[in-house]
């Protein structure tokens, strides 16, 4: 690959095949990426298209049926703290505060330092206030940005994330978009986005692949070559976000 | 946010106005109900069933002679005592069925076969194994209480969402970390919630053992009572003395449900 950051995940051949009741399904095919290291790619597709099954394989939580997936040259054979899988925000655990939550897995650090660094991200995600708030008492908005600052807490290099704004209100998913790049062009991890919303990879991702339905394959890869903040009306932004309706086979009137 | 099954969940704690409701409602139909009991036994002019009054003179009657506190005691000591074992091998145990589920199938229709079978059958079984003790009373309240706390391990465990276990490897814990840190907390609440279930039921159980197993015990005293000279005013006296603690077991086992790292599991935020 070309560019001048070099390549972090490389999936080359990734195909995967499900057992059930005796039934072979393909759930992915032939995938190849490479994704470059700071890069934010978004991973599109419908529902059911396999998209969160090439996030858990590329995540270490399930083993391809063929291909392979390495990070930084090596083979990925099972989860990693130095890459963190974020959920809808049901991922946070009930049973610890939000500072509990975002040093769960902060390991080999003096007290003091540790305290800091939970300090650090109970900043950088504006719930100063709340760090000894339970998650039953916050709002899905803010339990998201518990579960983003405990995964960022451990420093990883990569972070994926599965649809992970899905169960906001509309409102909320689109401050917590712009809270994401802002966190980004913080702290410059390399981000792998699986969603089913056009307009959120348009909006955030560097470059949005494109999955067929099932099994799902690449059928495109899209450079959305806009600055940030990106002007959602501009002629530019539409342009991209309609090319991949189009390749998606919608037709962009309701 | 998923809910335990809870036979009975109490609505949250009121305050203000409602707070008072909360008290006045209850000792209202507490008034009303010993009064319908007053009436009652004196329009039925009946010679064998104690009024309100009796029994509070029989409580005032056995607490004079000194056996009240003791049973109080003994009844709490068989209780607590096989409450306690319950929880000791039926809390590991009902963890290990719901990780390991090849041992879930292999154990689990043996605990499905027996659970079913009241532990008052057991007290014969109890007898020819402890003899007429506080063993034997102690083993048929470590049975009434065991099955709900395995089972409800079990289940707290079963039920854990693979996504707090997929964050928790993700953040490299062991398996004993991932045990401590993840599916402990996790299960917690069902766990309290089968503790609480195996607490009522020991109380229930330990009164049906003292009538034949033993003998001392508010069950004692409730056969005792009736046996030696039909004093029903006792009989009655010991019944009250029975609901009142197995009220205050349960409200002291729902404090702890209360705590906040478990409070989750009980309430819908």
């Amino acid at each position: 690959m070309t560019g001048s950051a070099s390549v972090k995940v490389r999936i080359q051949g990734l195909s995967k095949t499900f057992q059930t009741n005796g039934n072979e399904i393909r759930v992915l095919d032939n995938i190849d990426l490479d994704v470059r290291e700071g890069e934010l790619v978004c991973i599109l597709g419908p529902s059911g298209c396999g998209k969160s099954t090439l996030l858990n394989i590329v995540g270490g939580f399930l083993p391809a049926s063929s291909g392979d997936v390495a990070i930084d040259g090596a083979p990925v054979r099972e989860p990693d703290p130095r890459r963190i899988f974020v959920f809808q925000e049901r991922g946070v655990f009930p049973w610890l505060t939000v500072e509990g939550n975002i040093g769960f897995g902060i390991n080999g650090l003096s007290p003091a330092e540790k305290t800091e660094r939970i300090a650090h991200y109970v900043r950088l995600v504006g719930l100063q206030g709340f760090e000894n708030a339970y998650p039953q008492e916050l709002s899905g908005g803010m339990k998201q940005r518990v579960e983003v600052a405990r995964a960022l807490a451990v420093n990883p290099d990569v972070l994926y994330l599965d649809e992970p704004f899905g169960a906001l209100d509309s409102i909320t998913r689109l401050v917590m978009r712009s809270e994401l790049l802002r966190i980004w062009e913080a702290e410059k991890k390399t981000i792998l986005f699986v969603t089913h919303d056009i307009e959120e990879s348009c909006q955030i991702a560097d470059r949005v692949v494109v999955l067929s339905a099932r099994p799902g394959s690449i059928r495109r890869i899209v450079d959305v070559d806009l600055p940030h903040p990106r002007d959602l009306s501009s002629p530019r932004y539409l342009a991209l976000r309609d090319s991949i309706l189009a390749e998606i086979g919608l037709a962009h009137r309701i | 946010m998923t809910r335990p099954a809870t036979t009975d969940d109490a609505p949250p704690p009121p305050t203000g106005p409602r707070a008072l409701e909360a008290v006045l409602l209850p000792t209202l139909s507490a008034v009303v109900l010993i009064a319908i009991w007053q009436a009652a036994v004196v329009v039925t002019k009946t010679q064998i069933f104690p009024s309100p009054l009796a029994v509070v003179r029989g409580i005032a009657e056995l607490s004079r002679k000194g056996v009240l506190g003791i049973y109080v005691r003994d009844s709490l000591f068989r209780v607590g005592a096989g409450y306690f074992l319950a929880l000791l091998c039926g809390i590991p145990l009902g963890i290990a069925l719901g990780w390991y589920s090849a041992a879930a199938r292999a154990i689990n229709p043996v605990i499905q076969f027996l659970r079913p079978i009241s532990p008052l059958a057991w007290i014969p079984v109890a007898i020819v194994l402890f003899g007429v003790s506080n063993a034997a009373a102690i083993f048929l309240i470590f049975l009434a209480s065991f099955f709900p706390i395995v089972v409800a391990a079990m289940n707290g465990v079963r039920n854990v969402p693979a996504m707090y276990l997929q964050a928790g490897r993700n953040f490299g814990l062991s398996t004993p970390a991932l045990f401590s840190r993840v599916i402990f907390p996790a299960a917690l609440p069902r766990v309290l919630t089968g503790l609480r279930v195996a607490l009522g039921v020991a109380w229930i159980v330990v009164v049906a053992a003292e009538m034949i197993a033993v003998n001392s015990g508010l069950g004692y005293l409730v056969i005792d009572s009736r046996n030696a000279g039909k004093r029903y005013d006792l009989v009655v006296a010991a019944m009250l003395l029975i609901g009142v603690i197995g009220l205050a077991l349960n409200t002291l086992v729902r404090q702890i449900e209360r705590l906040r790292a478990v409070r989750w599991g009980f309430n819908a935020p």
